[in-house]
């Protein structure tokens, strides 16, 4: 287990700054997710971190060793690629035994490992198998088997779900969070999938344009979004935003909930808006309106759950609310988040 | 409709059998007829009513004979496979290396480079080969099979890095990445996993250099006079041909015995061999 850091990091692509002096730091043992648009810089940031890529300046340290300088063999991490990498030539077996023997490890002690990581991932009966033999999800254990089989201080993840359907990528994601709290490595993962961010990481840093907008737990950044770049990237569908000249007011659009839906003793904003859209998720339903009076002429999306059956159509008219304990300000100009104010 | 339909099919399937037909006898072809003329007897070659498609006479083993006994036909065999041998060596050296570079560290200047330098192979030898001869000349290597053995590669090298550096350009780079932070150096990952991928493209380049070598003359026959140092391709020209009088058997023989072992590797590797070229032109 290990730290990892990142001080004042800084890549330049020629005059593109993909990552503009990132100051990151791990826990012990932490899941941590890079979460951001494609283009953001996260997967620069975790190359760099790996050793693939070397800083324009700034320093990575690991372990408390700054190892900036230092070739990704002499790092004690491992990766697994959202190609998953694994060596086409090889066997299953081999591929596992692929750092081990670049360790120059005994041959006995190999066996060992190999079995151990393969039984921990169920992998077992694959181990003769070649790479073009496996399933997607397959494919996805024995990378990770590869990477646990050297018990690496760090684990980098980048992007390991994204090549699996819908169904397998919610199994691997369990199964991927029961691994992670088992071997209690310091993960580092990337992804663009604000689901898989929430439902992994105990902290999640959210990227745009090289920087790190937030670092909190999914709880923090969900709840208290740092600006409004987080709070509109965050959740599905995003925050609402409804900007004024003095101020941007943000509200979730499950808090933003027919009138009669809410109890007469409640703090509220009321706001009348006409219904231009419906969308029917099944669990849900998205209502797509433009609201109306004081703060009108903002489209605003509500969304309830299917057990508020308030009928509605498009093109009517109906009140909705919103709980004044949801209310988040921004500054209209900077998008950061201001202190609370009357409206 | 049914019926239509089947008789459709069938019309179809018998239309492309007869393509293939058409192309496996286009192809077979040259091979029948040196076969068949090596064992053909001179009487039944000159014979203008005999029917040139069949044995007419019983066959003979005379030219085989003229071939291996009167001529340095198995020398030449010989000395057309040691050149081969080595000068696929030097070029899988040099060229596996350079296509590599230029495929992954050079980044957009080393496709270009890669471009320029398969300009080169385009210069023919028929213009090369005066320079050629005066290096050779200097550096005292006229009439031995060493100055093949440094010309050669001038042509194969160009063209193998080229090919090769579309075969790199095709393998992932997260593999070498995954084998640097598994462990190995990236000298390390190319030898234990780039290589070993790039099997296809490696023997695509052993075969198409063994293939320049066998059927090269213009340099072979401006550096080699002595009998004993001739390549196929020089000897048996030069010695089953006697001003217009051509020793058809044991020239077919000569043919025949010197074709049939590429036309086997083709054969072997052809899946292979095809991956290798389009890939080479898709991806250079």
């Amino acid at each position: 287990m290990a730290i990892v850091e990142t001080r004042d990091v800084l890549k330049m692509f020629g005059d593109v700054k993909a990552v503009d002096g990132v100051n990151l730091a791990t826990n012990e043992g932490e899941f941590l997710v890079l979460l951001g648009p494609s283009g953001c810089g996260k997967t620069t940031l975790l190359r760099m971190i790996a050793g693939l890529e070397q800083p324009s300046s700034g320093d990575i340290v690991i372990g408390g060793q700054v190892v900036t300088a230092l070739p990704p063999r002499a790092r004690k991490i491992a990766m697994v690629f959202q190609s998953y990498a694994l060596y086409p030539h090889m066997t299953v077996a081999k591929n596992i035994a692929f750092p081990l023997k670049a360790q120059g490890m005994a041959r006995e002690e190999q066996g060992k490992r190999i079995e151990k990581s393969a039984s921990m991932l169920g992998i077992g009966h694959l181990l003769h198998r070649k790479p073009r033999e496996l399933s997607g999800g397959e494919r996805q254990r024995v990378a990770l088997a590869r990477a646990l089989v050297r018990e690496p201080a760090v684990f980098l993840l980048d992007e390991p779900l994204s090549n699996l359907d819908a169904k397998l990528r919610t199994s691997a994601r369990d199964e991927l969070q029961q691994f992670q709290r088992q071997v209690a490595t310091t993960t580092i993962y990337v992804t663009h999938d604000q689901v898989e961010a929430m439902g992994l990481g105990h902290r999640i840093a959210v990227m745009d344009a090289g920087r790190v907008r937030q670092l909190g737990t999914p709880q923090e950044v969900y709840h208290n979004p740092a600006d409004t770049f987080v709070a509109t990237f965050l959740g599905s569908p995003p925050m609402n935003l409804i900007e004024t000249p003095e101020y941007s007011l943000g509200f979730r659009p499950e808090n933003f909930l027919p009138r009669e839906v809410y109890g007469k003793g409640d703090a509220l904003l009321s706001l009348p808006c006409r219904v231009t859209r419906l969308e029917y998720l099944g669990s849900d339903r998205l209502v797509y309106a433009v609201t109306e009076g004081k703060l009108g002429g903002h489209r605003v999306i509500s969304k309830l759950p299917s057990n508020i059956s308030v009928f509605m159509q498009p093109g009517e008219r109906h009140e909705f609310a919103l709980p004044e304990k949801e209310f988040k300000f921004f500054d209209p100009h900077t998008g950061l988040r201001a202190a609370p104010r009357a409206l | 409709m049914a019926a239509e339909g089947t008789a459709k099919g069938r019309a179809g399937r018998a239309g492309s059998y007869g393509i293939i037909a058409l192309f496996t006898i286009f192809s077979a072809f040259p091979f029948y007829w040196m076969l068949i003329t090596t064992f053909k007897s001179t009487p039944d070659l000159l014979k203008r009513g005999n029917n040139p498609f069949l044995l007419n006479e019983p066959p003979t083993l005379e030219h085989l004979k003229v071939l291996f006994h009167d001529t340095l036909f198995g020398q030449w065999i010989w000395n057309t496979l040691f050149v081969g041998v080595l000068v696929v060596a030097i070029t899988l050296l040099l060229a596996v290396p350079a296509g590599y570079a230029l495929a992954r560290v050079m980044g957009r200047t080393g496709e270009h480079l890669g471009i320029g330098i398969f300009l080169t192979y385009l210069v023919p030898p028929t213009l090369l080969f005066i320079p050629m001869s005066r290096i050779i000349g200097d550096l005292g290597l006229q009439d031995s099979l060493w100055s093949l053995v440094l010309v050669y590669p001038s042509f194969t090298i160009p063209f193998s890095t080229w090919l090769l550096m579309g075969f790199f350009k095709a393998i992932p780079k997260d593999l070498e990445e995954a084998a640097m932070i598994d462990g190995l150096s990236r000298f390390g990952a190319f030898v234990k996993v780039v290589i070993p991928i790039s099997v296809a493209g490696i023997l695509t380049t052993v075969i198409f250099t063994l293939t320049l070598v066998m059927q090269e003359f213009v340099y072979a026959i401006t550096f080699i006079t002595a009998v004993r140092n001739m390549t196929v391709s020089v000897g048996v020209p030069t010695f089953l041909v006697h001003g217009d009088v051509y020793f058809w058997g044991s020239l077919m023989a000569g043919c025949f015995i010197s074709s049939v072992p590429v036309a086997l590797l083709y054969n072997f590797f052809v899946d292979r061999f095809v991956t290798g070229f389009t890939m080479g032109a898709v991806k250079g």
